[in-house]
């Protein structure tokens, strides 16, 4: 995950309070990063360090900027938080590993805003949604149904609407 | 209009039903927006604050679905007010602490609250009582496709709509419920089921989100992924994990009446001795005794007449809604002896607890075969 280069070898999980965070390393990684010490070591930290600091900045280099809002990847060590939508693109080598880790996909699939949509291929959702609908009728869940066929409709529209512009 | 005059009154909000309320207390959809040209709130400036809430906040107040809303500036609320919007899980304790260039707007059913410059520029909520949770979506939903016509958003075609932290990164959604959970509490069940709602990348929280206790036995689930699927997806599959809780928990509660039942009334019976006769009790104590109160009351131990007035209970006992009542601000000792009080005098009508549980034949001791 880290390198994205050999196998993952070593495998952690960490509980911090109530939630687990799981990270897959290979063995140049882990002990680059000190893995092999669990007790001085904390996820968080590997995860905040935004996964592969070597890649956004490497030692010795000047740090990477927002060419937007100034920000760092040393305030983000600090925050936790980006400083603007313009940093997902300034830091984006650095944060894939960590949206991996985090999420289900790196790729949205969910709403996207009306002005948005032209341009965009809206038939996959269409296609995924359709699936979904037929699923949620062969199992009797109508209400689930409703709402997917509303959404299905929406998504027609929106269709139309681009096809008009 | 102050907000002490626009919110409901807490008798009014414990009236309020929803499907499976025994157990799910409320439902909650909330989205992370941001615009596009103004950094995040925690990076930016207070002059770009400041002109972000000038730009949100007259587009919220002009949606229909929030005509006669309360809308105001957190600077303009008192740390009293603010404490009170925590405790009706309204306003996140973030948010709470916020002061210029921060805003809050409010419907009048309590039903739909949209937060300035949180975390991120616009964080919008539906809540509902029960388990309601697509309706919820549906309805934050309404409102976010509204607001997208009036605002630039902050999003990406790969990466969805951007977010100050990584972690709402996507859909923006968090989906919640709060729920309410004794049954598995009393029978030791409560953190395997923890475990295994968080193995399917869920989150357990306490009363008051992030980092809190569980106080009262009332829990919050929340989704934690949001990018890489549709919201939809996140909604059905709590929905799913949720139906479970709700019958692991129904199930606890009949394992407790049927092996344990004195164990259980003598939980419920202290509770309201205590309640009833305190003169002196904390917040924690207070929300812990309620939850077997209420407890008592779907056991059949109480009138289900009087649900209402535990709900009433478990929210205007809390500090701030108990300091509001009286005025000033208080040490924490004369708030337990204003507490004490007002238990007393609200638990006074309340019939004594029934000894027998219902259902459960001759005696609480009957063993059913």
């Amino acid at each position: 995950m880290i390198c994205k280069q050999n196998p993952a070898k070593v495998h952690l999980t960490q509980i911090v309070g109530d939630k687990i965070q799981k990270v897959d390393l290979c063995e140049e990684c882990a002990k680059q990063k000190g893995v092999n010490d669990p007790a001085g070591f904390s996820l968080a930290d590997l995860l905040l360090g935004l996964g592969a600091s070597q890649e956004i900045a490497p030692a010795g280099r000047e740090e990477i900027k927002c060419p937007n809002c100034g920000f760092t990847q040393a305030d983000f060590k600090k925050a936790g938080r980006l400083g603007c939508s313009q940093c997902y693109t300034t830091f984006a080598e650095g944060l894939e590993g960590l949206l991996k880790s985090m999420h289900k996909g790196t790729k949205h699939l969910g709403k996207v805003p009306l002005a948005m949509r032209q341009g965009r291929d809206l038939t996959e959702r269409l296609k995924y949604l359709q699936k979904k609908l037929d699923r949620a009728v062969s199992a009797e869940d109508f209400e689930q149904a409703a709402t997917l066929r509303d959404e299905i409709k929406e998504t027609r529209e929106q269709m139309n609407q681009v096809a008009q512009k | 209009m102050t907000i002490h005059e626009f919110l409901s009154p807490p008798v009014e909000n414990a009236r309020r039903t929803g499907p499976h309320d025994r157990i799910v207390m409320s439902s909650r959809v909330r989205l992370a927006r941001n615009l596009r040209s103004v950094p995040f709130p925690g990076w930016a400036k207070k002059a770009e604050r400041l002109k972000a809430l000038e730009t949100i906040r007259p587009a919220v107040e002009s949606l229909p679905q929030l005509a006669g809303a309360f809308s105001e500036t957190m600077d303009n609320l008192g740390p009293l007010d603010k404490q009170i919007l925590v405790e009706r899980h309204l306003i996140s304790r973030e948010h709470a602490v916020k002061n210029v260039g921060s805003g809050l707007i409010l419907n009048k059913e309590e039903s739909l609250c949209v937060m300035i410059n949180e975390e991120d520029h616009l964080r919008m909520q539906a809540l509902r009582p029960g388990l309601q949770l697509q309706q919820a979506w549906q309805a934050i939903d309404q409102i976010d496709s509204d607001l997208e016509r009036r605002l630039d958003y902050a999003f990406s075609a790969d990466l969805g709509y951007l977010t100050a932290c990584p972690t709402n990164l996507g859909t923006g959604i968090r989906v919640s419920a709060m729920l309410h959970l004794p049954g598995l509490v009393l029978a030791e069940q409560i953190n395997q089921i923890i475990q295994s709602v968080n193995k399917l990348g869920l989150a357990v929280r306490g009363l008051y989100g992030e980092g809190t206790e569980a106080l009262g036995n009332v829990f919050q689930v929340s989704n934690q992924m949001t990018l890489g699927e549709i919201e939809l997806d996140i909604v059905e599959r709590l929905n799913k994990v949720l139906l479970q809780i709700i019958e692991h928990e129904e199930n606890a509660r009949g394992m407790l009446l049927e092996k344990k039942p004195k164990i259980v009334l003598n939980f419920i019976g202290r509770a309201y001795g205590i309640l009833a006769n305190a003169h002196s009790i904390t917040s924690k104590e207070t929300m812990n005794q309620l939850s077997l109160m209420r407890l008592g009351i779907d056991l059949g131990v109480f009138p289900v007449a009087d649900r209402p007035l535990i709900e009433e209970l478990f929210v205007i006992t809390q500090p701030a809604h108990l300091q509001k009542n009286y005025a000033e601000k208080l040490p924490a000792e004369e708030r337990d002896i204003i507490r004490a009080d007002m238990l007393r005098e609200r638990l006074q009508n309340l019939s004594r607890p029934n000894p027998k549980l219902p259902g459960n034949g001759g005696g609480p001791l009957d063993k059913r075969a």
